[in-house]
């Protein structure tokens, strides 16, 4: 077994925490990343800054550009991602990104630095299956999970189009849109993890749009795993340096929710 | 090799691949919709329903074909100051005469069309200095669909008339106030909102760039601009330029006049891109200054820093504003076909005043940058040459740029 695969309980779904690394600065964001797995989440999602996050609402753009303005490099990010290897050795860590900082030195060059700095798997916002040979070779050479993606906009001819070569987890992005806006509809996000299991083993994921303990505990309860982003980035953005008290308190809110779904 | 496989006329692949460049680099819920535009797309190229109501458009409402006009004044002006001999002829497309005063509309008729086939009902576009907008707001006026158009803040301030423009036909203009808050800020706006709107909205992307099928859509609807250069030349002087010259932001109009020519091999091809203060300082010129690297749904050469963030791109003229380009001149410019080079702010400027004076044109700042390359390839070229350069937009709308640019005074009036 993976480190990821053993990251999903058998009796809870996973709680997976999203922040963007750099924000408000890289030796905040170690602090930060404690506080979220001491707060108990499972595996962590590290959204790697980019100039042109089109995928993201304004919450996970603003730390796009506070981590950029404060100079985060490619670089620190890996640093970061060692140095939380070191502390915490048995919780997975994701990378999320844009495909332009994940392909710039080539595809070889990141899979070599995500093995080295004990990276689990890598989510790329923009590069679907269709497109997924350089950087998905490259990955699944060193057996990291370049994690596919299923939207509401994925039909029954699609969705074997994305299984096929998937690893890790499925990723549903549960409504059409961006990060941290619209909320989905339980019974919508119900009725699709319900038609992915069907469709797969893979752990199913659900993102986009969570944010309170009551719609975590809601999803928990039909998938394996709840991602939530946006509601965290916001707190950082408004206690900045502060900001670990106040995330610890609030991952630890979601975590017990989920520890109660089921 | 057979015929085919020598043509430069063959891309992309059935991926939408040009060489390495091109591509599909979309969010996952953008995808099925994709494909779904690709297949409608063949379908309307197969339909002759398609090209005859495209034609009648172009025809009748745009003002289609375009004229093709040897421009004497300043041929005879750059001849002045040509070696003995020397001094090409100079020849314009003129698509600056179109409705709306662009080439832009040119491919919002096709894209419309394509968008009414799908059943959408609802149209949102990008635009840098507005003329896309425009052309996109005329459309959907004309044919009656909502319109949604995202602009960078910047842009809107040094690009007034057209906002106006845009309003006036109904749109909606959306004020776009991240990153540079411009044409790259805009595009990615437009990217938010349809994926947020997949189910009844066309995204009408002005450029050739983008994921595939639109790098070849646009291409294929501004391709019109060649076709006609091309049937005109020859129907009046019985030959073919020696040389093409057009400007390029994203590369739609540049893209439109050389792809019916790419399997001429007399004719030279030269794209310029915008050097705005220097190659060596804030600049637009993405081939010139730039690596390949993805962006905006494709894999083309673009301005960014070793982690591949994107830099911000700096031209006087808001059209050609924008740190990438259109794939298939990223091919081009590898294959070698087609050459590319660049013009500064202050060049475009000049060049801006020279047409004005020699020719009574007052021509847009996009094509103001390949008319200063074509002074400078003139006078290199011998009498009997021809350079055929496209005045893609008309100047109205960069008049108060130019006034700033140039200061009040330099014009002896009181603006």
């Amino acid at each position: 077994m993976t480190r990821l695969s053993k990251a999903f309980p058998a009796d809870r779904a996973a709680l997976i925490a999203f922040i963007t690394a750099g924000d408000p600065s890289v030796a905040d964001t170690l602090v930060i990343l404690d506080a979220l797995v001491e707060g108990g989440a499972d595996i962590i999602e590290l959204g790697m800054p980019f100039t042109d996050p089109m995928a993201d609402g304004p919450a996970i753009q603003a730390a796009n550009i506070r981590s950029l303005s404060g100079g985060t490099k490619t670089a620190d990010i890996f640093n970061i991602a060692k140095e939380f290897r070191t502390r915490h050795p048995d919780v997975p860590l994701i990378l999320m990104g844009y495909a332009n900082p994940m392909t710039i030195r080539g595809p070889e060059w990141f899979a070599n630095a995500c093995v080295s700095n004990g990276i689990d798997g890598v989510i790329c916002v923009d590069i679907p299956v269709e497109e997924d040979d350089s950087l998905g070779d490259a990955l699944r050479n060193e057996q990291i999970a370049l994690v596919r993606l299923a939207t509401p906009t994925t039909d029954a001819a699609r969705l074997p189009t994305i299984l096929n070569n998937a690893s890790g987890f499925l990723y549903y992005v549960s409504v059409a849109g961006i990060t941290g806006l619209q909320q989905a509809a339980q019974a919508s996000v119900e009725e699709a993890v319900k038609r992915l299991k069907s469709a797969t083993d893979l752990p199913i994921v659900v993102g986009f749009g969570v944010r309170t303990p009551d719609q975590v505990a809601a999803i928990a309860n039909v998938a394996d795993g709840v991602v939530v982003g946006s509601a965290i980035v916001e707190l950082i953005e408004k206690y900045g340096k502060d900001a670990p008290a106040a995330v610890k308190d609030y991952v630890a809110s979601l975590a017990s929710a989920i520890a109660s779904a089921r | 090799m057979n015929e085919q496989a020598n043509s430069f006329k063959n891309q992309p692949d059935e991926r939408g691949h040009f060489g390495q460049f091109g591509g599909r680099y979309v969010a996952e819920t953008l995808m099925p919709l994709i494909l779904d535009l690709e297949k409608e797309y063949r379908a309307a190229q197969n339909d002759p329903e398609f090209s005859t109501q495209f034609d009648d458009l172009l025809t009748h409402y745009v003002g289609r074909p375009s004229p093709l006009y040897y421009a004497q004044g300043l041929t005879e002006e750059l001849r002045k100051a040509a070696p003995e001999g020397k001094g090409a002829q100079i020849w314009f497309k003129r698509d600056e005469l179109n409705h709306t005063g662009a080439h832009k509309i040119n491919n919002c008729i096709g894209q419309i069309l394509l968008a009414m086939r799908m059943g959408k009902t609802r149209i949102i576009a990008e635009t840098g200095a507005g003329q896309h907008g425009v052309a996109t707001a005329t459309v959907c006026a004309r044919f009656g669909l909502p319109c949604y158009i995202y602009m960078g803040s910047k842009d809107i301030e040094r690009q007034a008339p057209n906002m106006f423009r845009m309003k006036l036909l109904g749109a909606t203009v959306i004020p776009v106030e991240s990153g540079t808050a411009t044409l790259k800020d805009a595009m990615n706006e437009a990217l938010r909102d349809w994926v947020a709107n997949v189910d009844d909205t066309f995204y009408i992307i002005g450029t050739a760039a983008g994921p595939h099928p639109y790098p070849e859509i646009v291409r294929d609807f501004q391709s019109v601009i060649g076709k006609e250069a091309r049937s005109q030349m020859l129907e009046r002087i019985n030959r073919l330029p020696d040389m093409l010259v057009a400007a390029i932001g994203g590369g739609s109009n540049a893209i439109g006049l050389f792809h019916p020519f790419l399997d001429d091999k007399s004719v030279k091809m030269l794209g310029v891109e915008a050097a705005g203060h220097g190659l060596d300082k804030e600049h637009a010129a993405s081939l010139s200054g730039g690596k390949p690297g993805i962006l905006h749904g494709n894999k083309t050469y673009l301005l960014q820093d070793e982690d591949g963030q994107i830099d911000e791109a700096h031209s006087i003229s808001a059209g050609l504003d924008y740190p990438g380009i259109g794939p298939e001149h990223s091919w081009l410019k590898e294959s070698g076909r087609v050459h590319y080079d660049s013009v500064t702010d202050a060049q475009a400027l000049d060049a801006f005043q020279l047409l004005c004076r020699t020719e009574g044109i007052i021509p847009a700042l996009e094509p103001s940058h390949a008319i200063a390359a074509v002074a400078r390839e003139a006078i290199k070229m011998d009498q009997d040459q021809i350079i055929l350069a496209n005045l893609c937009g008309r100047g109205d709308k960069d008049i108060f740029t130019v006034a700033e640019a140039l200061g009040a005074e330099a014009l002896g009036t009181d603006i």
